[in-house]
Parts: C-alpha cells; sequence; structure tokens
C-alpha cells in the first residue's frame, strides 16, 4: 500500500459484511427479535399497556390491509400493489410518533402511516385500481399524496417545514403548535438528488423535518450496496445534522427514536436523519419477481425478526394479552377485510370527461373547448358518457 | 407617473404583491443582499426580511421543490432561476410536481407559484445564459406560460401572475431589463393577465411576436412603413394558454402571418400558431403561414447570436416571402 493510500487512514469500516447483518453496533433496539425488551441509554421510554396493544393492533391490521391489497391485485381488482410487509414496525412506530398537527410526505408505500394518520385505507386503493391518482384530502389528516416520482417529496417536505417556521409554529413551547414534518423515502431514494438536495436546505434553514429512511434493502432489485458505502445514517453529519439507525422491525424503538427526533424538530433543533433498518419481505410491487435476484436464505433470515411476532411474545409472555383479545383483532381484521374487498370493487370508474377536471385552479378556455369538443364526439356514440 | 425599465417595473410588481399578500415570498440565487445578478429583487429583502426574500443554497430542483412545500403550507412562492439554461436541474419537479399538484388531488392542493426565468439572448453570454426553453412548459398541461416584453406589462403582469391561483412560468426578456424606458401609470386597469395585444395596426400582414422579438417586430414593421408595407404586430403575451383571439381576427382582415421567437423554429411556440390558424381560418390565408425563429442548433458562441437570432432583416425577408406568395 502506498503511503499516500495510508495517509487517508485504515479501509472503511466493514459496511455490509456479517457485523452489519443484524444493523451494526449503533443500532437502536428496544425489543429484540425474540421479543426481550432492552434498554438504550438514550432512546427509552416507559409505554402504557395501552400503547402496546395499539401498537400491536396497528400491525396487524395494517398487515391485513396489505394481505387484502395483494389478494385484490392477483384476482384483478388492482392493477398493482407496493406491499409494505415486513415493514410494519417502521411505519407504525413512525406513524404513532407523530401529533395532529405534524405533516406527513408519504412514498407510495407509506400505508401504515396512513393508518395511523386516520386516512380510510379503502381510500388508498383508488391510485392502485386506477380509478385516481389519490383520494384523500391531504389537509383533513396533514397526510399527503402518495409520491410515485422517486424522492420529489422530501423537497416538499422540507419546504412545508420552511412554512412552519414562518407561521411561528417551532419552539414556542407550546405542545399543541409546535408541529414537525416527517418525510418518508427509502434506501433507493437515498441516492436522488432530490433527497440529498433537501438534506441541504432542511439544514440550511434549520428546517423542522424528520428525514425517515425505510432501508428495506432493496430498491427493487439492487441491494443497498449498490446505493451506498456507508450505512445511510452516517451520511446525516456530512450534511451536518444528527443520524440514528433504528432496528425498523422494533416498533418499540422506532416510536421512541421518531418521537425523540420530532420533538427536536418541533423545538426548534433542525432535522434528523432516522433510518430504519428493516427488510422489504415481498415483491417491490406485484409485478416484481424477487426469485431473480435475490436468495430465500436471506428471506428467512429476516422471518425470524418478524415485527408483529416479537411484540406478541412480549404481550403474551407479560400477560398483556390474551387469546380473547387476539381473536377479536382476529375478527376486527376480517371485518376490514371483508369491507376493503367489497369496498374496492364498488369503486366506480371516473367518467371520461372527468379527464378534464381540475387541470387548472382557474380552466382555460382552450381546455373548455378541448372537453366540449370530446364531449360531442362522445355524444355521437351511444351511452358513451 | 413614472418613466421606468423593465427591471425596475418587475421591481416595483413584486414589491407591491408582497405589500399586498403576506404570504408572498421571494426566493431564489442571489435574490437577497444582492438583489439577484440582474438586480429584479433589488433592495426587497432589505424591507420584508430574510423570511420573505429567501437566498437559497445552489440548486434549482430544490429551489422548485421546497417552493412546493411552501405553497402546500399557504404561501405564495416567486421563484427566480437565475439563467434560461439553469431551469433544466428543476425540470422533473416542474413537470411532475408544480404542474401536477391540483389535477393529482382533485383541486385540493392548489400551486399559485411563480417561476421567474430571464429568457433570450443578445447579451454576448456564455453557454446556458441565453436559452429559450418556453415551449418546453407550455406544452406542459398544468402550467401557465406568460412572456412580458415591455416595463409597463412586467409591472403588471408579475402581480397578477403571483395572484394567479395555478403556477405560471414567468419569462422576462433579459436583454430589455435595462434597455427602454416607459411610462407606469400605477392607477391603470390592467388587462387580463391570458390575453394577446394588438401592439400595431396594420393591414398588409401580421407579425405575432413575444418577449424579446416585440421589439424586433415593431422595429420591422416601422422599417417596412417607410417601404408602404403596412404590418400589424401582436405581442402574444401569454403562451399557455394561448389567446388566438386577436391572432385569427387579424389573419382574417390581412391574410398574411409570420410569426418570431428566439426559440428553435421546430415544435417551438410558431408551430402551435401556425396550426391553430390553419385550423381556424383557412379559407382567409392567402400564403402559408411563416416562421423566423432561432435556428435548429444549440444556442452558438456569442460571437455569432446575432446570425441565430431572427433580427429585422431575416423578419422583413420572411414578410417578403409571404407577400410574393
Amino acid at each position: 500500500m502506498s503511503q499516500s493510500r495510508e495517509a487517508f487512514g485504515p479501509d472503511l469500516v466493514e459496511v455490509f459484511g456479517p457485523s452489519q447483518r443484524d444493523g451494526g453496533p449503533d443500532l437502536v433496539q428496544l425489543l429484540t427479535p425474540e421479543g426481550e425488551r432492552t434498554h438504550h441509554p438514550e432512546f427509552d421510554l416507559d409505554f402504557s399497556a395501552d400503547q402496546l396493544r395499539g401498537f400491536y393492533r396497528d400491525m396487524v391490521l395494517t398487515r391485513r390491509i396489505d394481505t387484502e391489497a395483494t389478494a385484490l391485485q392477483r384476482h384483478g381488482e388492482l392493477g398493482i400493489w407496493a406491499q409494505l410487509l415486513g415493514q410494519e414496525a417502521a411505519q407504525i412506530g413512525a406513524g404513532r410518533a407523530l401529533r395532529p398537527q405534524d405533516y406527513v410526505f408519504p412514498t407510495y408505500r407509506e400505508h401504515g402511516v396512513a393508518w395511523c394518520r386516520g386516512v380510510d385505507p379503502l381510500d388508498l386503493l383508488g391510485l392502485f385500481r386506477g380509478v385516481d391518482h389519490g383520494a384523500w384530502d391531504p389537509r383533513e389528516n396533514n397526510f399527503g399524496l402518495y409520491t410515485i416520482v422517486i424522492g420529489a417529496q422530501a423537497l416538499h417536505a422540507t419546504g412545508y417545514a420552511m412554512g412552519i417556521q414562518r407561521d411561528g409554529a417551532v419552539g414556542t413551547g407550546d405542545p399543541d403548535r409546535d408541529a414537525a414534518v416527517v418525510a418518508h423515502f427509502g434506501d433507493g431514494a437515498s441516492s436522488q438528488g432530490d433527497v440529498n438536495e433537501a438534506f441541504i436546505f432542511a439544514a440550511s434553514y434549520n428546517a423542522p423535518v424528520v428525514f425517515f429512511c425505510q432501508n428495506n434493502q432493496w430498491a427493487i432489485s439492487e441491494p443497498i450496496e449498490r446505493q451506498s458505502r456507508i450505512p445511510l445514517y452516517q451520511r446525516a453529519l456530512g450534511f451536518g445534522f444528527p443520524g440514528v439507525r433504528v432496528d425498523g422491525n422494533d416498533v418499540l424503538a422506532t416510536y421512541a427514536v421518531t418521537q425523540a427526533a420530532l420533538q427536536r424538530a418541533r423545538e426548534g433543533s433542525g432535522p434528523t436523519l432516522v433510518e430504519a433498518y428493516t427488510y422489504r419481505m415481498g415483491a417491490h410491487t406485484t409485478t416484481d419477481d424477487p426469485t431473480r435476484y435475490r436468495l430465500s436464505d436471506d428471506v428467512e433470515h429476516w422471518k425470524l425478526k418478524d415485527p408483529i411476532a416479537r411484540l406478541e411474545v412480549y404481550l403474551r409472555r407479560n400477560g398483556l394479552v390474551d387469546d380473547d383479545f387476539v381473536a377479536d383483532l382476529k375478527v376486527e381484521g376480517d371485518d376490514l377485510g371483508h369491507r376493503l374487498r367489497e369496498g374496492c370493487k364498488a369503486l366506480a370508474d371516473p367518467k371520461a370527461l372527468d379527464l378534464f377536471a381540475h387541470v387548472y385552479a382557474e380552466e382555460t378556455e382552450e381546455l373548455r373547448h378541448q372537453r366540449e369538443g370530446y364531449a360531442a364526439y362522445l355524444d355521437t356514440f351511444e351511452g358513451a358518457r | 407617473m413614472s418613466r421606468i425599465t423593465l427591471a425596475k417595473g418587475l421591481n416595483a410588481g413584486l414589491r407591491k404583491a408582497m405589500e399586498d399578500d403576506p404570504k408572498v415570498l421571494v426566493m431564489g440565487e442571489d435574490v437577497g443582499k444582492l438583489g439577484g445578478v440582474f438586480r429584479i429583487t433589488d433592495g426587497l429583502q432589505k424591507d420584508f426580511g430574510e423570511d420573505r426574500v429567501i437566498d437559497s443554497p445552489l440548486a434549482e430542483s430544490g429551489i422548485v421543490g421546497t417552493a412546493v412545500g411552501l405553497a402546500l403550507r399557504g404561501y405564495r412562492p416567486v421563484v427566480e432561476i437565475q439563467f434560461d439554461g439553469f431551469v433544466y436541474p428543476a425540470y422533473d419537479q416542474i413537470v411532475c410536481q408544480v404542474a401536477k399538484m391540483h389535477y393529482r388531488s382533485k383541486g385540493r392542493s392548489p400551486m399559485p407559484m411563480v417561476i421567474r426565468i430571464p429568457f433570450g439572448g443578445g447579451i454576448g453570454a456564455v453557454e446556458h445564459h441565453s436559452e429559450s426553453p418556453e415551449a418546453q412548459f407550455a406544452h406542459t398541461p398544468g402550467l401557465k406560460v406568460v412572456a412580458c416584453s415591455n416595463p409597463v406589462d412586467g409591472y403588471w403582469m408579475i402581480q397578477q401572475a403571483i395572484a394567479s391561483d395555478d403556477p405560471v412560468v414567468f419569462l422576462e426578456p433579459k436583454r430589455q431589463y435595462h434597455a427602454d424606458k416607459a411610462e407606469l401609470d400605477e392607477t391603470a386597469t390592467p388587462e387580463p393577465l391570458f390575453t394577446s395585444r394588438v401592439v400595431r395596426r396594420g393591414t398588409d400582414a401580421t407579425v405575432v411576436a413575444y418577449g424579446p422579438t416585440v421589439k424586433t417586430a415593431m422595429a420591422a414593421a416601422e422599417a417596412a412603413a417607410t417601404d408602404g408595407t403596412s404590418l400589424e404586430v401582436i405581442d402574444l403575451r401569454t403562451l399557455s394558454p394561448l389567446d388566438m383571439g386577436p391572432v385569427l381576427e387579424s389573419v382574417r382582415r390581412t391574410g398574411r402571418l409570420v410569426v418570431c421567437h428566439e426559440a428553435h423554429v421546430n415544435l417551438g411556440m410558431g408551430a402551435e400558431v401556425a396550426a391553430r390558424v390553419t385550423e381556424e381560418c383557412f379559407y382567409s390565408l392567402e400564403a402559408p403561414v411563416l416562421r423566423v425563429g432561432g435556428f435548429d442548433t444549440p444556442y452558438p458562441a456569442s460571437r455569432i447570436e446575432e446570425d441565430f437570432l431572427p433580427d429585422l432583416d431575416r423578419l422583413l425577408d420572411a414578410v417578403d416571402r409571404s407577400l410574393a406568395f
């Protein structure tokens, strides 16, 4: 090795080898895959029994939504579905840490966060069925529409956070007023310019935003090694704000870390990058075939870290849930599934002329002409509109 | 009443809009202390503060992307793209997000944003500083695109664009910023934003222009008049939507049309105007619609930019060809 090479210090730490396979030494964890409660010097909380049962219910029902939607796609009722299987804890932990006045910018996979925000799960299906581009009103639940372009929403989140600053809703000490924003994205998006520019803008303006990256290890077929040569949370340092890696399959740790990051933002201390270390157990979407690019061994390894199973072990062992609770939840899930199936099939196609609606706040004369022309054309066919 | 340049008109218009609505923000590279590289935002940060006149990091996608978030929070951002050729890093945010947000959200998330772009050439600049990207935005549903050509329009149109609930790409002929002065009457009532205007009456042929070529067209009309040819000149002002009324009315009288812009002629605004004129007043035409514009080459080195740009002589040559048809 030449002297100049040595001058740059030792080789990079092993990032993707066995030492990192379980998240590495910096992983924040409060509940082991075996369901053992552990503690962390910085991020620890006391959780009430109701809170723990709530997390469990949220995760079970979120998985049910995902399972039903996947089945609906197989039955031809949805054109496509982006599965979240395995990422329930990351999303419920992040979602439940929010206050009503906080705002969320999701990707197209944040079904669990949507659930926490009170978005009707049926509304999630519209864009995957092809009846709209997003059915819910973002203002109602402070939950933005799903963004398909990878990473674009990280900038929207940062701008929204700059708006919160200008509204004087940061650092007042009023828990009902101070607000923060969460930008969701994945490991693949961490390579996008928009995400990196969002980091720069957020740092520059000290914006109250939490960058919540679910590192599920895969961007369709490309493994995390193709996106980064260092653990993603360490990138934050280079932008000038803290980064934390949390066990994304541990709902307690994800909640604790996100809550701390949100509080930091609301107080006016600026952005944080939270890397939720998890695994995409399913395909990228229902059109994908992961058997072409990854080993089932890997999936089996992560099955042992299932976010729901580990919490159930903990709850049962501590007498916090019993068979009745689980049975009742099963019924609730069945009812939800039934509602989704029937509701999805009943989602009406938009009318032909709806394609002209809402292009502008103030419709242009020329678009009105196009719409009227097409209407007249359709009227030459019986029942075309 | 005062005599002002285009730069001053835009500056005064921005100032007025910021006074009228506390939600109006200005953001971009060097727009604060420096007042913008063309001084269009001169003095605004001093009077409205750093929270409302925001110097941004050097990242165009970041500027427009964060402006989307600010608009979602209820602000009315006016972003400055420093030069036309630097808009492309923001192209994805403009085309995929700004333009589509209202449609995607069924009208629940309006995007009242103005994207100011100094455009056009003739200033002896290096590469990427003299371009005319308007057709790329006019081609995008969800955006509105306007181009001002003179100080008085600059004053009114920027305020009207800011007041619009739709996103507006606002093109400013940078060559004109500090060129001619005009009399501004702040008490006048401006014409609506999305309207074209006949700026010179004529009878023999119609010339349609916008932005920097309006001045070229007016000079050509003046020169033609000395030869006994009467040209009607129309300043399009709005490129999307197009206000074809004045154009069609004019062509029905003159029977001849030449469209002039600095942008490449291939698939440029002239192509759209020509198609619509052909569709709407085919039987009034005495000659094919002709286009005079930048050649279909990249913008050249500045020492030969006058060969690229349509000038008075090339415009009159086209008029002659139209009249001789």
